[in-house]
């Protein structure tokens, strides 16, 4: 444990080089890209030879461009962070190039749709970014001097978008040239910088003021003075939700707020707090906005529409997709998910997974997600300084509600919200944004493996 | 902190399992419930993902498939659509399949499990086998014969083979084209409202699913049943019938339509259709016998298939005598299909058996591989051989020189009856025109098919409407068309 009082603002000095040196494992991730580049090349290859009967002409360009795209954020990583967990290149690179299969593979049904050369635009761009917060963010504690700089920059690119027409219904697309910019995916990094700075800075307050109730240590209520900020994410969160209809993303916020709260203070009286807040808003809104409320009502009856004679709603037909693919799928291009129509490619793409790769695919795809989440968990652990503690848990956390939020809205588990899967979905705003958690994970990690001494993390 | 990382961490993996077992729940426990779901597409897509087999007439295929390019990729065609209609019924991507179209599906789509190569193999390889062929037992020009002289008007003809229960033709009109109902545009929905909504019934198989009064043609029933239960014992010898017959415990008479129907012979009265001999002969075989020999025939079976189901004939259990001597003649509740009484000609024809009739040769695979093949099987023994030596030289006595000489065939022995059924309230319908026969090569071991044509036709005049003047040509044609003439 940091000692309570240590003052969290301050950037902690480098510790002297320890005696101790973790081996640096570029090795394996190198050997890891390879075998990552080399499982997305069958996969195209294999959509290829299922929906044509040869192997897709553009294999060897597809398979030289994405070993390209890794080998150099691969080179940056070598260079500039040594340490980094071996893991987490080779895991985004497998999900993003599986995200680009799928897309190309559904694009085969809509002919006049094709979105898998502009991911692929938006992928380099989303290597680039890695690329360069490698090589120019030397240390993640910098961040914490832009905490505020950060939320105002969040706030300012989540109230952007309602300056723009919706799109289907929400108001979280800007167009700018042509190209549709999600800057509610940016927020959640610069949300994750303040988080973690703001509640490194002042945990000790949230912890320590408040007043026991029932003379129970672990249920002590936060004193009333600083519940001002977390009634301040509230209210952003609700009215995220209100003004740009987009359910899943103030759920994202909040979630991660309450969960690095918890991280921070150790406090149980955080999360009841935080639950009662959430339930009270989501009833709220559940019953004033019809958007939200029709989700609920889709969720509990899924066939609703069919036994209407309506056909079946999306839902339905993502639910309808999962079970075609029963436990081995049907292989890549030989699902029908683009049934599902609208929004196949981005918030449903994982039906498609689920059809063409079967329970087995769709399984192995959570479990690299769960190893992500696991390895900013693993660096946030080996970590000394709170800031960079409290953003690897951040982000490692966006990652791990983003694909629950949308993977259990598709699949029936919760009702469903509108949400990008990391790196699977068509969007470039939300491909580019992995890509910097990434990096920033990277960073983070190479700090954490370079300062190890031999000893168990504080 | 970092226990509360570590209890975060443990949340992460509480929110990774809920995915996983209700991903299982989804693609496993509730996949087939989902897969059936009726409003999953994905069992039409790959229902037409494939071309669908083919049915074949004479080695000729009838049908076709044609590659739409839309979601329901092959949509069925037919080649003569209208003449084969009774026989390969619809196969529509909105309304289902009919006739063989529905009893060969599992062939024709592709998903019989003896379509592969080896057992199981689909499940390895998971692939699906392309559509089997079904190999018709129709004669082309049999069926066609039928077909252009039924000329539209509304009625039918079924023809067998005697010495198997090969069906050589089976035709009704008028009759329709199936591939205006294959695809699933707004066309298919007017064909089929149109279809439905028409008086004529085209999409109605009159051949199997109508069944009419047989009139006079049933006296080769009651023929036979004097004749075996010993009623009857010389043809030429006179009977104690009056002219007219007064029906049992009624003051109702029955008259005929021809002179000398007085104490005539049993042959004399079959050759000219005398209803008062056949009526008081009915009768005095009584109840017992008269519906053992109906059954014997086929009559009130309700599990024939051929292999679509066939709509029983009936002959009434019970009946009073008055009843009874009506039913002998093929009215009252007596009622009958087109290919009811082709099974009874073609067991005279044939000494007296009734074979099982059929229509499917064989099934095969895509390759030509035999899948099935549907054996002969004798229903019943209707008459003994002695019977039905006599009941076909009855028969014969009628082409040559009693009511059905239009169905004289030169080359070939024809035996054949004429029917006129009345129906209707106070049988004010336009009676039914009927004609059974069978033909037999000259040199030729065995007789090569039996016929029954019925024309319900509406506009004729009511003197016109014979059996032997309506529907004796169209069973001449058909014979002729069977052998070769």
């Amino acid at each position: 444990m940091i000692q309570p009082g240590l003052p969290g603002t301050t950037v902690v000095a480098d510790p002297p080089t320890p005696a101790v040196r973790l081996p640096r494992r570029r090795g394996i991730e190198f050997t890891l890209i390879v075998v990552a580049v080399l499982l997305c090349v069958c996969g195209y290859c294999a959509v290829g030879l299922a929906r044509h009967g040869t192997v897709p002409p553009g294999a060897a360009g597809y398979g030289a461009g994405l070993g390209v795209l890794a080998l150099l954020a691969h080179v940056a990583v070598r260079f500039r962070a040594p340490y980094a967990d071996p893991l987490l290149l080779p895991i985004a690179v497998l999900l993003n190039g599986l995200g680009l299969i799928l897309i190309y593979r559904l694009d085969l049904d809509t002919p006049a749709d094709q979105a898998a050369p502009i991911q692929l635009i938006w992928s380099t761009l989303g290597v680039a970014f890695f690329i360069a917060a490698v090589l120019f963010l030397r240390d993640h504690r910098v961040l914490q001097r832009y905490t505020y700089v950060s939320v105002v920059a969040a706030l300012g690119l989540l109230t952007l978008p309602i300056f723009f027409p919706a799109v289907n219904g929400a108001r979280i697309w800007i167009r700018i040239a042509g190209f549709s910019i999600q800057p509610g995916e940016f927020a959640k990094v610069l949300l994750a910088v303040f988080f973690a700075g703001y509640l490194a800075a002042n945990r000790n307050a949230l912890a320590y003021a408040g007043r026991r109730i029932w003379r129970f240590e672990r249920l002590q209520l936060p004193a009333g003075r600083v519940l001002g900020p977390i009634v301040a994410i509230w209210l952003l969160s609700v009215g995220v939700l209100v003004l740009e209809r987009d359910l899943g993303t103030s759920l994202l916020f909040f979630g991660l707020f309450v969960i690095l709260l918890y991280v921070a203070t150790g406090r149980t009286g955080w999360i009841a707090v935080g639950l009662l807040l959430a339930c009270a808003g989501a009833m709220a809104v559940g019953r004033l906005e019809p958007h939200v409320h029709g989700r609920v009502q889709d969720w509990m009856h899924p066939f609703a529409s069919i036994e209407a004679g309506q056909g079946p709603n999306q839902l339905a037909q993502s639910l309808f997709s999962f079970a075609a693919g029963g436990v081995t799928g049907t292989g890549l291009g030989l699902g029908h998910s683009i049934l599902i129509g609208f929004a196949a490619k981005s918030d449903f793409i994982l039906a498609t997974a689920g059809e063409e790769l079967g329970l087995a695919g769709l399984s192995a795809i959570f479990l690299l997600y769960a190893l992500l989440v696991e390895r900013g968990y693993r660096a946030g652990l080996a970590l000394r300084d709170p800031f960079g503690r409290l953003l690897a848990i951040g982000l490692a956390s966006i990652v791990a509600l983003q694909v629950f939020v949308i993977a259990g809205g598709v699949t029936g588990l919760i009702p469903l919200t509108g949400m990008a899967m990391p790196f699977l979905a068509q969007g470039g705003s939300s491909v580019v944004t992995n890509w910097i958690i990434v990096a920033l994970l990277i960073r983070i990690s190479d700090v954490a493996r370079s300062q190890y001494d031999g000893t168990a993390a504080p | 902190m970092t226990k509360y990382i570590r209890r975060a961490a443990g949340l992460c993996a509480v929110l990774l399992v809920a995915l996983l077992v209700n991903a299982a729940r989804v693609q496993v426990f509730l996949a087939s419930s989902y897969d059936d779901n009726v409003a999953n597409r994905r069992q039409a897509i790959a229902r037409y993902e494939q071309p669908r087999g083919d049915i074949l007439v004479d080695g000729r295929t009838v049908t076709g498939s044609a590659d739409t390019g839309e979601q329901l990729r092959f949509e069925r065609t037919y080649t003569d659509g209208p003449l084969y209609a009774p026989v390969t019924g619809f196969a529509s991507q909105l309304y289902g399949t009919t006739f063989l179209e529905n009893a060969g599906d599992e062939i024709l789509s592709g998903t019989d499990p003896m379509l592969a190569p080896l057992p199981l193999w689909n499940d390895v390889t998971r692939t699906q086998n392309p559509g089997g062929k079904i190999v018709t037992t129709l004669n082309s020009a049999a069926q066609r014969a039928a077909y252009d002289g039924l000329a539209g008007r509304r009625g039918a003809v079924a023809a067998v083979e005697p010495a198997t229960g090969k069906i050589l033709a089976l035709v009704s009109t008028p009759s329709y084209d199936p591939a205006e109902l294959s695809g699933t545009g707004p066309s298919a929905t007017r064909a089929w409202n149109r279809l439905n909504d028409a008086p004529s019934k085209p999409m109605l198989n009159r051949a199997i699913r109508q069944t009419y009064p047989p009139g006079s043609t049933f006296k080769v029933v009651t023929a036979a049943a004097a004749l075996d239960a010993g009623v009857v014992r010389d043809l030429d010898a006179r009977t104690e019938s009056p002219d007219p017959y007064r029906l049992p415990g009624t003051t109702t008479s029955l008259t005929n339509e021809v002179d000398g129907c007085e104490n005539a012979s049993v042959r004399y009265a079959f050759e000219w259709s005398c209803n008062s001999v056949f009526a008081k002969l009915g009768v005095d075989i009584g109840l017992g016998d008269m519906t053992r020999a109906a059954t014997d025939f086929g009559f009130n079976d309700r599990k024939l298939k051929i292999p679509f189901s066939v709509s029983p004939s009936n002959f009434d259990l019970t009946l009073d005598r008055a009843q009874l001597a009506l039913s002998s003649i093929g009215q009252f509740d007596t009622r009958a299909t087109p290919l009811q009484m082709a099974m009874i000609s073609s067991a005279v024809a044939g000494g007296g058996s009734v074979k099982a009739p059929y229509l499917v040769e064989r099934t095969t695979t895509q390759g030509g591989r035999t899948v099935a093949t549907t054996g002969q099987r004798t229903l019943h023994q209707a008459m003994s051989p002695a019977t039905a030596q006599q009941m076909r030289e009855l028969m014969t006595d009628v082409v040559r020189e009693g009511t059905g000489r239009n169905a004289a065939i030169p080359g070939a022995t024809v035996g054949g009856k004429t029917g006129t059924a009345q129906h209707g309230i106070g049988n004010s319908g336009v009676p039914y025109a009927w004609f059974i026969s069978w033909a037999q090569a000259e040199g030729s071991l065995e007789p090569a098919v039996a016929v029954a044509v019925v024309v319900e036709d509406a506009a004729a005049d009511r003197g016109e409407i014979s059996g032997g003047g309506n529907a004796g040509p169209i069973a001449k044609a058909v014979m002729k068309a069977v052998l070769g003439f």
